[in-house]
Formats: structure tokens, sequence, C-alpha cells
């Protein structure tokens, strides 16, 4: 669904996206993380034709970026980081209003469809400038459905839902997701890009790493196993470092991290290694990297010039 | 052509919900009329003015007095000016409209969606140019009506009322005062691809004006004289800087500059 080669973007001598590769396929969810500043923007902006690459080239939904832009933005959805809604029109004429741009056939139906999915049908004939930030992201992103495209850009699309309302999104991507639709989420909710993403991307004008967050977690970090004693003695640490299946061994307060290959198979053996050196085992754990671990060190990693 | 009626829908039903913008497209037509009406009034009808006579005018414009009483003349020298004023409609309600429709999609944000939609870039300039062109062009020629059907209510003689659709004022209004709202809207593109504020933008568009109020001092001084051929080359030279102007807007409109460049 969406193919990049080489794509880069640059404003006069600031590189705002250097050599994109990448490859979204139907039904994924694709989760493009950075920092403020990384170029996330431009590249979503290229990619749903609202600006041209500089060099390099892609496709979106069988069209080529910078050649077929018309085509492309019929094919593709965009929820922009800022809703940008008519506040002087009623949320019914604003959806209505979009699905007459984008050529929709039957407007009432579908403007009525999102409304009530995503629960502002009740509200329809209220102008926007008096919803609440949640109600216009929900808006904006029925907007960005109307008609019912193959690829969705969604940019922090639960930055300003409570709770029940970011499930309900969150809900509505995964059903996206079911209907084959590729979406393509830029978000700095990293808990939730973790627990939405078939895949991530790591961005800071170029790519730092893609993967699945399991896989990134483990080519990161490993597999860590934490082993609460009841004291520490440099005689433990030494017994688990003797071990050839221990990468790391840490010492955190009364805890002991252990970066394993294979916890399964290596756990009763240091735990063994302990008790014989005279510890105290009170409990044993893995210790869950989550993707801001890996985020961070990714950035980190970048930033001091290391090979991701 | 649907989509820019589209736009043209969306910008009415938006833009007249400003009162800013309303009041400003109602109280221009509203003034300007009653205005040469109340002239009209004040003078009274025939010999009104006295005992003014054809040769108490300047000389050039007399000669636009043929078949008039003196002070018929002098009604007619008076109201022709305001046909100048007249012209400030077309120019002024445009660039009202049109700096709020097109700053107003950047500063509340609603243009990248705007422009991420199959639209072109020619489509939305001529749906947000004709709907800030129409109105104007409508409350022109709708005020010339009035003033045409209120000089008669108020009993002006019948040789001053042809005076007043003559082919130099029907030429103005009906011709003239269009080229002028293009001319307007095509400035008021060109300065709200540069600016962010809607009232900067309507303040710089309305620079538009500057031609036109030179013509009208021109005319009260006695330098120059409004006619039916200088309103005829008013038309012509109107057209070709349209043409420009128009495609200058357009180049100047560009999606990506717009949105990676407007802050």
């Amino acid at each position: 669904m969406i193919v990049t080669e080489r794509l880069s973007k640059s404003f006069g001598k600031l590189q705002a996206v250097q050599d994109l590769d990448l490859r979204v396929e139907a039904g994924e969810v694709f989760g493009f993380l950075g920092p403020n500043g990384a170029g996330k923007t431009t590249t979503v902006r290229m990619l749903s034709g609202l600006i041209g690459p500089t060099s390099g080239r892609a496709w979106v939904a069988g069209c080529e970026v910078g050649k077929q832009d018309g085509d492309l933005r019929r094919k593709v959805g965009i929820l922009t980081e800022s809703p940008g809604l008519y506040d002087r029109l009623s949320a019914e004429r604003n959806l209505g209003f979009f699905a007459d741009l984008y050529e929709v056939s039957d407007i009432a139906v579908q403007v009525e469809h999102y409304l009530r999915l995503l629960g502002l049908w009740d509200r329809r004939h209220e102008p926007v400038g008096g919803f609440s930030k949640g109600m216009r992201q929900k808006l904006a992103i029925a907007r960005a459905m109307l008609h019912e495209p193959q690829v969705v850009f969604l940019d922090e699309p639960t930055s300003a839902l409570d709770p029940e309302a970011a499930r309900l999104v969150r809900e509505f991507i995964g059903e996206l997701k079911q209907e084959g639709r590729a979406i393509f989420l830029c978000t700095h909710n990293l808990d939730e890009a973790d627990r939405l993403c078939d895949r991530v991307a790591v961005f800071r004008t170029r790519l730092l790493a893609l993967d699945t967050p399991a896989a990134l977690r483990r080519q990161l970090f490993g597999r860590s196993v934490v082993f609460h004693l009841r004291e520490i003695a440099p005689a433990y640490l030494a017994c688990l470092q003797a071990l050839p299946a221990v990468r790391a061994v840490e010492a955190v307060d009364r805890r002991l991290v252990v970066s394993l290959e294979d916890p399964e198979r290596d756990n009763p053996r240091l735990i063994r290694a302990l008790v014989e050196a005279g510890a105290e085992i009170q409990f044993v754990g893995e210790l869950k990297r989550t993707l801001e671990d890996v985020y961070l060190r990714l950035l980190e990693q970048s930033d001091t010039g290391k090979p991701s | 052509m649907h989509k820019v009626a589209v736009i043209l829908r969306k910008e009415w039903s938006e833009v007249f919900k400003n009162r800013l913008v309303l009041g400003t497209v109602a109280f221009m037509p509203l003034m300007l009329t009653a205005l040469p009406l109340v002239l009209l009034g004040v003078t009274g009808t025939e010999g009104g003015l006295g005992d003014v006579g054809t040769s108490d005018m300047p000389a050039s414009f007399a000669r636009l007095c043929e078949g008039l009483s003196g002070s018929e003349c002098a009604q007619y020298f008076f109201v022709t000016e305001f046909l100048l004023l007249y012209m400030l409609m077309p120019l002024m309600i445009p660039v009202t409209i049109a700096a709020y429709s097109i700053v107003g999609e950047k500063s509340t944000r609603t243009l990248e969606p705007l422009l991420a939609t199959p639209i072109t870039t020619v489509e939305l300039l001529a749906g947000k140019g004709l709907a800030a062109a129409l109105p104007a062009i409508a409350a022109t020629w709708l005020s010339f009506g009035v003033f045409a059907v209120g000089a008669r209510l108020l009993g002006v003689g019948p040789g001053l009322q042809a005076k007043l659709v003559d082919p130099m004022w029907l030429t103005a209004i009906f011709l003239v005062g269009p080229l002028l709202a293009v001319a307007s809207v095509s400035f008021a593109v060109m300065i709200s691809s540069r600016v962010n504020e809607p009232r900067v933008a309507e303040q710089l568009s309305g620079l538009v004006v500057l031609p036109l109020m030179a013509l009208f001092f021109g005319q009260v001084s006695g330098l120059i004289l409004l006619n039916s051929s200088l309103v005829l080359w008013m038309a012509l030279g109107l057209l070709v800087l349209d043409a420009g102007l128009l495609a200058f807007a357009v180049q100047l409109f560009q999606r990506e500059s717009i949105l990676t460049r407007w802050k």
C-alpha cells in the first residue's frame, strides 16, 4: 500500500527527510515514531500528495507521489495534527462539505454512518466551535474516513481524547485494520503504539529502526530477568558473570538485572548458582522493556553516533 | 465545476456568519446608495439648485449635459462623483471576504485538510474568488438598481433619468464593476498568500482602492473627466490587468509553500 525508495525532502539547506525506505502492507497498522521536528509531518505530507519529494520515489495505493497526486488524494485519508474544522459550521455541514469534495456518492449516508460510529450524531446540528477538543478530534477522524480511503494517515489520533474516547478510537483503528486498510500512525504515545502497531519505525530525519515492537525490544535489550535478593554481595554478581548464558549483570538496590538469550532455558542454572553462592532469592521475574525504552535507546544511539 | 460550487456554498455559509464581514458587505452598498439619493433629494427636482446654468459648470463637463437644464447638469455632475464611489463596492467587498476566506483557512488550520482533498488549486481559487466577487457584483448592481428607481421616485427630470442609465453608467456598473471585483479578488489572494492575519490581509488588500481614489479626486478637481470613452478604456485596461493578476495570484498560491512556510 505504501512503498518508498530513498524518499527525501529538503527545504533549502534543511534536510527534513533523508533516504527513507519503507513498505507498509494492506491491513497493517504502522507506527511512525520520532521526536518533534523529526520530519514525520513532512513525510506524511509527501505520502498524502500535499507536497512533492526533493528526490527518491514513493507509491501510495498504487499512485506515484508527485506524479499522480490528484488520484492519490482520492485514495488516502488524513487526520492532520490539528483537527482543522470550520467552527461556524455544524458537524454535519463540515462532513458534508468534505464528502462533496471527495466525490462521495451517498453523502448523507456516509456522514450519518461516521457521526453515529464516533458518537456525534446527536450533536450533528451544533456549530463545531462549541465542541470539546475530543469531539473535534473525533469529527476530524470521521472526516478522514468519509471517502473510505485505502490508506489512512493519523497524526496523534488520541492526543486530545479522554480515556473512554481514546479507547473508542483505538478500537476504531482496529476495525480499519480488519477491513484491510493500511494505517500510518504518527504518535508520541508509545504505549499506544506498542498496543496498536504491527510494526514501528523510529525516525529522525532518517530511519533509525524498523521492525515489530517485540523484535526491536529483543534486538536492543535481549531479555532480562530480575532477581530480588534479601541482600546483595559481590560474590553473587561474580557467580552469574561466570555463566556463559549471561550477557550482562547489573546490581540495582537489592536486585540483580541479568540479560539472557533464553530465560526459560537458563533461569534454573542461574538460580542454582545464586543459591550455591549463598544468595537468598525472594522473587524472580522478567523485566519488561517498553517501546519507550526502545525509542529512547535508539535516539540516544543516534545522538552518540552508535549504529542502531 | 462541481467543486467550485461546493467551495462557493461553503464560503457563503461560513463567511456570512462572520458579523464583521456581513457588516462590511451590507454597510457599503447601503451608504453608497443612500448618499446620492439624499443628494438628489436635497438638491430637489428641476430648478432645485436655483439659478445654475450649464455655463457655470466646467466646460469639459458641460459638453456631457446636452439636453439638460443648468440645475440638472449640476445634479448630474454631483451624482457622477458617486459613480466612482460605486466602484468602491466591487473593490472593497471582495477584499473583505477573500481576506477572511483565505487567510482564515490558514489561521483556523483548515487549509491542510482542504488541500488534502482531490481539489485542484484552480478549483479552490475559483470557488473562493467567486464567493468573494459575486456578492460584491450583486451588491453593486442592486445598489445601482435601487438608485435608478429611487431617482425616478424622487421626481428627477426625464433628461437626467436618461443620463443615469446612459452607456457610460451602464458600462461602468455592468462591465467595469465585475472587472474591478476580479482585480480585487486576485490582489487579495496575492496578499493572503503572504500574510497570516485576516485583518492584515484586509488592510493591505485595501490598497487596491488607491487608483480609484486617485481617479475620484482627479475628477473632483477637474483634472480628469469621466466619460464613456474613459470608462471603456478603463474596462479594457482592467481586462488586461485581471488576466495578469489572476495568473500571478494562481502562481503565488502554491500548496507546498503555503503549507510549509505559512506559520
